[in-house]
Parts: C-alpha cells; sequence; structure tokens
C-alpha cells in the first residue's frame, strides 16, 4: 500500500506554514489517499465496507448489538436519521442555512404517504376507486412525498430566505411548529392527536410466517425482521441521495453554496445568485426530509402529531453538528451515535464487566447529548469528522494536486 | 407562505372556525387578557434581546433560565411553609403581597444566578476561543437539553421528588382571580392588575437602567462597537455578566407572574413554547432593541389571544407564529428596527 509512505510529518510547526495544504493526522492522510483514487476504484474499495455496514443486524456482533430493543429496528431507525442529517447537512453544511425547523419537512412527507395511503384517511387512494394499487402504494406515494415536500420546501424558502441568519432560524422553527400544529388541528384530513394508522407499506416477500410480505410490522421476529429490511431500503436511498448530493456538492451548485455559506455579500457580488442556490438548498434539503418521512410512515405504519416535535428538529441538527457539519460521512455518523447510544444502554445491566443501569442512562439520554455538544463546542467545534472548507471550494483536482506534493515532500 | 396558509384557514371553513362574532363581544376582555400575557413575552423577550445587542447570539437557553425561575420562587414558596395542594390561600392583601415580593426575589435570585452561572460555564469558554456564531447556537441549545433534564431527572432525586420530575407542580394558590372592576366591558382581576402593574414597573426600570445609568451605558456602547467600547475603559466581559445577569432577572420575575396567571405551568419542559413566543416577540419588535421587546411581548400576547378566538383555541401558537413570518416578510428587522445602541431616542 503506497499511501502509508505519503504520511507527511505530522505537527511540526513547518506544517502551520502550509496550513492549505491537507496535510495533518490518520484521518487527513486517509482522506488524501481516498481522494486520490478513482472513482471506480472508490466503489470497489468502498462496496466491501457498505457490505459490512449493510450486514451489521444480521451479523449480530456480541457487544455492539442492543439488549433491550431489536437491532434491527435500530438501524433501520439510524437509516432514517442518516437520510434526514444528509438533507439537513445541504441546507446547514454546504449552504450555511441554519434550518431549525427541519422536522417539518419530515413530517410532510410522512403525512403525505400517510394520507393518500391510510384507510382511516379520507384522502385514502388505496381502496375501491382509489388510483394506487395495495401491494405498491408506499412506492407510488414515495415520489409524491418528495415531490410535495420539495414544494413545501419551496413555499416556505421563497419569503424566508430573504432573512439574514438568525432570523431564519427562528422562522423555520416557527415552520416546524406550524407543521405539526396543522397536523394535530386539521383533524379531518390528518386524524388530529389520533394519527393515521394503517399506512402502506411494500408488500413483497410473502411467505407462509409472513403474511403480510417482509416489510410489514408484524415481521418483527428473528434476524431477518422487518427492520432489517427497512435498513438495506434505506442503505439503498442513502447510497443514491449521497451519489446525487456528491454530484451536486461538485458542480457549479456545490460551489455557490460554499461561497453563500463563507460570505454570501461576497458571493452575491461575484455573480452567484444567491438567492435561486439558498432556495435550491432549501429544496434538495426537503425532499430528502421527505424520503425519510415517508420511510418512516411505510416502517412504522403509523403516524401522528407527536413524533414531529420541535425537540426533533433539535436532534437532528445535533446529528448534523456532531458528526461535522458539511461533511457527509461525518453527518450519517452522527445520525448513527444520536440512534445509537441511547439504544445501546437501554436494557443492558453490565458493560465490560461493570454493572450499570442502562436504562436509566438510556433515559438520560438528552442530558448526555447536552453534555456532549456543550463539551465538542469547546474543544472540537468543527464535529467529529470535520470537512475540509477551503480545499472543497477548489474540487478533486485540489486533492490530486496535494498529494503529488505530499509525494514530493516525503521523498 | 403566510398568504397561502391565510387563505387555506379561512377558505377551508369545515376545519377551522372563524367566529367574528366572538371576537367582537369579547374585545376588551381579549385585549387585557392579551396584554397580561403580553407582559410576560414581553420580561423574557428582554432577556432575548439584551443577549442578542450585546453578543449577537440567539440565548437559546434563555427559556430554561425562565423555566427555572418558575421552580425558584415555587421552592421559595414552599421554604416558607406553603403546601402544594393546590387550595387557594387567603391571607389577606399585606401579607399576601409580602410574600408574593419573597417569592419573587427568589426566582430572580434563581433566574439570574442560572443566566450568569451559563453564561460562564457555557458561553465564555467559547468566546475566549472565538467560536463561530453557530457554535454558540448549538452551545445554548445543549445547556437549554442539560437544564431541562436537570429538573426533569436530576431534581427531584435532590429534593426527595418534592421539585422537578415528569409531571407539572401542584400549584400553589398564592391570589385567586377575584373582579375589581370593569374597564370597557372587561373583568379586571387582581391578578391582572398584579401582573400588568409589575410588568411595567419592571419594563420602567430596565429602560431607566439601559438609557440613564452608567452601566446601561456601557452595555449599549458593547453592544455598538465593542473595540471602541474597551478602549473608551468599558470591561466588554463585565457587560456581558451584567446583560445576562439583566435578562435572568427579568425572566425570574416573568416567571413569578406567569404562574399567578397559569398555576398549572410549572413543569421542566414549560420553559420552551413559551421561550420561543418571547423570542418571537423580541425578533417581532426588531431583536436586540430593549423598547421593541417590549412593543414585540405585548403586541404577541394580544394577537394571539384575539386569533385564539377568531380561529379556535388549537391556533393559538400557529397564529403567533404566522404573525413573526408576516412581519418579517415586511420588515426584516421587526417593528421598531435592530439596534439597542441606537434605542434610546
Amino acid at each position: 500500500m503506497s499511501e502509508t509512505r505519503t504520511t507527511p510529518p505530522t505537527g511540526t510547526p513547518a506544517s502551520s506554514k502550509v496550513a492549505d495544504r491537507p496535510h495533518g493526522g490518520l484521518g487527513d492522510t486517509l482522506r488524501l489517499w481516498w481522494d486520490a483514487l478513482a472513482r471506480p476504484t472508490q466503489w470497489l474499495v468502498g462496496s466491501p465496507f457498505i457490505v459490512f455496514i449493510a450486514l451489521l443486524p444480521v451479523l449480530n456482533l456480541p457487544v455492539l448489538t442492543t439488549v433491550g430493543t431489536n437491532f434491527g429496528a435500530v438501524m433501520a431507525q439510524f437509516g432514517m436519521y442518516a437520510l434526514i442529517a444528509i438533507g439537513l447537512n445541504v441546507v446547514v453544511g454546504q449552504a450555511g442555512l441554519l434550518d431549525l425547523g427541519y422536522v417539518g419537512f419530515y413530517a410532510v412527507g410522512a403525512y403525505t404517504v400517510a394520507i393518500l395511503t391510510s384507510p382511516s384517511s379520507p384522502w385514502n387512494q388505496t381502496g375501491d376507486g382509489g388510483w394506487l394499487s395495495r401491494d405498491w402504494a408506499w412506492l407510488a406515494a414515495l415520489p409524491i412525498a418528495v415531490a410535495i415536500t420539495a414544494m413545501s420546501g419551496l413555499i416556505l424558502g421563497s419569503p424566508t430566505l430573504r432573512l439574514r441568519g438568525d432570523y431564519l432560524a427562528i422562522v423555520t422553527l416557527g415552520f416546524g411548529e406550524i407543521v405539526r400544529l396543522l397536523a394535530d388541528n386539521l383533524d379531518e384530513v390528518t386524524g388530529g392527536g389520533r394519527g393515521l394508522s394503517q399506512v402502506a407499506y411494500p408488500r413483497i416477500g410473502i411467505s407462509e410466517e409472513n403474511t403480510n410480505g417482509v416489510f410489514s410490522a408484524g415481521a418483527s421476529s428473528g434476524t431477518l425482521n422487518s427492520g432489517v429490511w427497512w435498513y438495506w431500503l434505506s442503505i439503498v436511498l442513502i447510497l443514491i441521495t449521497l451519489v446525487a448530493v456528491g454530484n451536486l456538492e461538485r458542480s457549479r451548485v456545490g460551489r455557490s453554496w460554499v461561497a453563500i455559506r463563507e460570505d454570501e455579500d461576497a458571493a452575491e457580488i461575484m455573480g452567484v445568485p444567491t438567492f435561486r442556490f439558498k432556495l435550491w438548498a432549501f429544496v434538495i434539503g426537503a425532499s430528502i426530509g421527505g424520503v425519510s418521512g415517508a420511510l418512516y410512515a411505510g416502517q412504522v405504519q403509523f403516524v401522528n402529531p407527536t413524533n414531529f416535535n420541535v425537540i426533533n428538529s433539535v436532534l437532528f441538527l445535533c446529528a448534523v453538528v456532531l458528526g461535522g457539519q458539511g461533511n457527509k460521512l461525518g453527518v450519517i455518523l452522527g445520525a448513527f451515535l444520536i440512534v445509537y447510544l441511547p439504544n445501546f444502554f437501554l436494557g443492558r445491566t453490565e458493560l465490560l464487566g461493570i454493572p450499570i443501569n442502562g436504562t436509566e442512562i438510556a433515559e438520560f439520554r438528552y442530558l448526555f447529548f447536552g453534555i456532549a455538544l456543550m463539551v465538542l463546542m469547546v474543544f472540537r467545534p468543527q464535529g467529529l469528522i470535520p470537512v475540509r472548507q477551503k480545499l472543497l471550494a477548489y474540487g478533486r483536482e485540489i486533492y490530486l494536486a496535494a498529494r503529488r506534493t505530499a509525494r514530493k515532500d516525503a521523498a | 407562505m403566510t398568504g397561502e396558509l391565510i387563505h387555506a384557514l379561512t377558505v377551508a371553513d369545515p376545519l377551522v372556525g372563524f367566529d367574528t362574532a366572538a371576537l367582537v363581544d369579547n374585545f376588551w376582555a381579549l385585549t387585557v387578557d392579551g396584554l397580561t400575557y403580553g407582559s410576560v413575552y414581553a420580561l423574557v423577550a428582554v432577556g432575548y434581546t439584551l443577549v442578542y445587542g450585546v453578543l449577537r447570539l440567539i440565548n437559546f437557553a434563555h427559556s430554561e433560565v425562565f423555566m427555572l425561575g418558575m421552580f425558584g420562587q415555587y421552592a421559595v414558596l414552599m421554604m416558607l411553609g406553603f403546601a402544594p395542594s393546590g387550595n387557594a390561600y387567603n391571607l389577606g392583601v399585606t401579607m399576601t403581597v409580602v410574600y408574593l415580593a419573597i417569592a419573587l426575589v427568589g426566582g430572580m435570585a434563581v433566574s439570574g444566578g442560572v443566566a450568569v452561572g451559563l453564561e460562564r460555564v457555557a458561553y465564555r469558554p467559547l468566546r475566549k476561543r472565538g467560536a463561530q456564531p453557530l457554535a454558540f447556537l448549538i452551545t445554548a441549545i445543549g445547556a437549554s437539553f442539560v437544564l431541562q433534564e436537570f429538573v426533569h431527572f436530576i431534581l427531584p432525586r435532590l429534593t426527595g421528588d418534592r421539585l422537578g420530575g415528569v409531571n407539572a407542580q401542584q400549584p400553589i394558590r398564592l391570589v385567586v382571580p377575584e373582579t375589581q372592576f370593569t374597564l370597557f366591558t372587561a373583568n379586571i382581576t387582581n391578578v391582572t392588575i398584579i401582573i400588568i402593574l409589575s410588568a411595567l414597573i419592571l419594563a420602567l426600570a430596565t429602560d431607566m437602567f439601559i438609557n440613564r445609568t452608567k452601566f446601561g451605558r456601557g452595555i449599549r456602547a458593547v453592544a455598538q462597537d465593542p473595540v471602541t467600547a474597551t478602549l473608551m475603559g468599558v470591561s466588554r466581559e463585565r457587560i456581558i455578566v451584567l446583560t445576562f445577569l439583566i435578562g435572568g432577572l427579568l425572566a425570574g420575575a416573568a416567571a413569578l407572574l406567569y404562574t399567578l396567571r397559569v398555576p398549572n405551568g410549572i413543569i421542566y419542559s414549560g420553559g420552551f413554547i413559551l421561550g420561543i413566543k418571547a423570542f418571537c416577540a423580541a425578533v417581532l419588535g426588531g431583536i436586540g432593541n430593549l423598547r421593541g421587546a417590549l412593543l414585540g411581548g405585548l403586541l404577541l400576547g394580544v394577537m394571539e389571544n384575539y386569533g385564539q378566538v377568531l380561529f379556535g383555541t388549537e391556533w393559538r401558537d400557529v397564529v403567533a407564529f404566522v404573525l413573526l413570518i408576516a412581519v418579517l416578510m415586511v420588515r426584516p428587522t421587526g417593528i421598531l428596527g435592530e439596534s439597542l445602541a441606537r434605542s434610546r431616542a
């Protein structure tokens, strides 16, 4: 492996002179090596890793698996949160727009699917005379949910994105609350506090054991339960989203976002149509949130307003900030920690031989998240896996150039 | 979005009621009740607005400062021997006022202490490191979680389940609402009088403090230009602590007044929505602007009450947020504009 030779001397005072060059610890070496790989090689190296991540709930590794709850279900939830984190990352991390009402888009996506496919909704399309088939209703409703969520992003964004950062934060917070209150109060359509039940899900893999298919919430036992299937489905959606968002980042749109985030006025002067690109970020972020909401509605087969509290918005933001805003892999890690850690402790009575009261620790999760956020902001404000902000603006070429320089230095 | 929403609200008749008759009939009663809520919003909003003016920071945890103020005054009353039974006490005017004053001091002390502690523990390390604005906001959210969960889980353990926990506290009712006189068909109760009068006095005192005293001038100077203010001999750190202290004290006072109006509201999550509303009020009036915060609070309280009757109780919060969005569309820096420094008029 040649990448070991490219390790630059770290921590020396000389490195501060070339601060813009991506030299640093192990993370930077890894990043440098990865980014210099050709696209097909990246897929070749990445695929086994993705397969390993996908198989986690099936492998049931002894310490990693959860005790109190089904590991498959936890991973399915992680999938949804990862999608949300990727979407929110576009808005917060890429374009630098602080959105505290992201849960609103998640809710719109979930409710679109639920309203179209739940028998308790007045606009149900899965029954007699509806234009959705019973078996494929969820899949058909998914693009509709995405479209409607994107539209809600447009509707919210077009008047509010002219506001500055802090104002935007509070207006989006208000929007998130309004969506929840609408869901709570428009009883005839959304079922109010009772919610909508029996939401459609993909009916495939029907067997004698699982009469409703592997995606049904009824298939909850065994290693290959519905949670695992939803997790796999979400991994597919995450990969598609990652490729799409990654391409956007490297395009003119992505460079405009970085420019807006770094200095909006300068970007505007340089000819970037800031409002239009901010709106793009909002709409794209919103539609990804809509996908996640649709996943949620399908998996749980039930939506009600309490799942879309503003506190969830804050939790989503935690995932993005914890992982490292602007970095796609970072925010996925953040989402994993947010979902996994409380579930890890749930029901656990001992950890590595030390007796602990895991359920109580899981109960205290907001306390720990709060402390973690405060500590993180002091010691590592850029998140666990930070993004190289300056480099992002230049694109791929810089990594190749940097690597050549690093080789020369090492020689 | 506002246009669409109002359109949807008014056209979708079976979904949302539109009761103009109720609004006209109860106009004055609603206005007075709105002013009582508005006074509380206004006092809390001052905390947001002062901190924003000086530090350009949304102190997201200010709602928890308010919440702890509610627990503070409650704890003081418990220490004075009042049992949380939910029954009303009848102590006579003088003793009630004395006990209320003690509770007020208790609430203000707790809130002020928490606000200053928050600044010390959470924000000062960030300032020393020159962190990004977003880092401050995230820290504020983190601190908000910590304070809420402290009351949720840890406080009941410390006090033997007498304070905090999942459920709201049993109210200690020192004042029972009784109609004192009628003004334009509105019944004015003793609670209303206490709330509006105290809020008015506190607001005037704060305005005087900011605009007339040496410390106030320091706050305005730092808000206007921190570097020049430091060169002129103003200690920025002291001014920041002072700002948090004033915000905290007012939040503590607001906490007592709020519990007079809503006795069942003492719960760990009780600050959250009220904090958001108060922040809305601050933005509505022009954040960073003291008089703007007071005006925004009163306006929000009144409008919310009108909207609640017009559309139904369940739309109360929607009205507040839609109002905020509508005002920001027309005046992006709030009704009275932004600057704390230029607010002295």
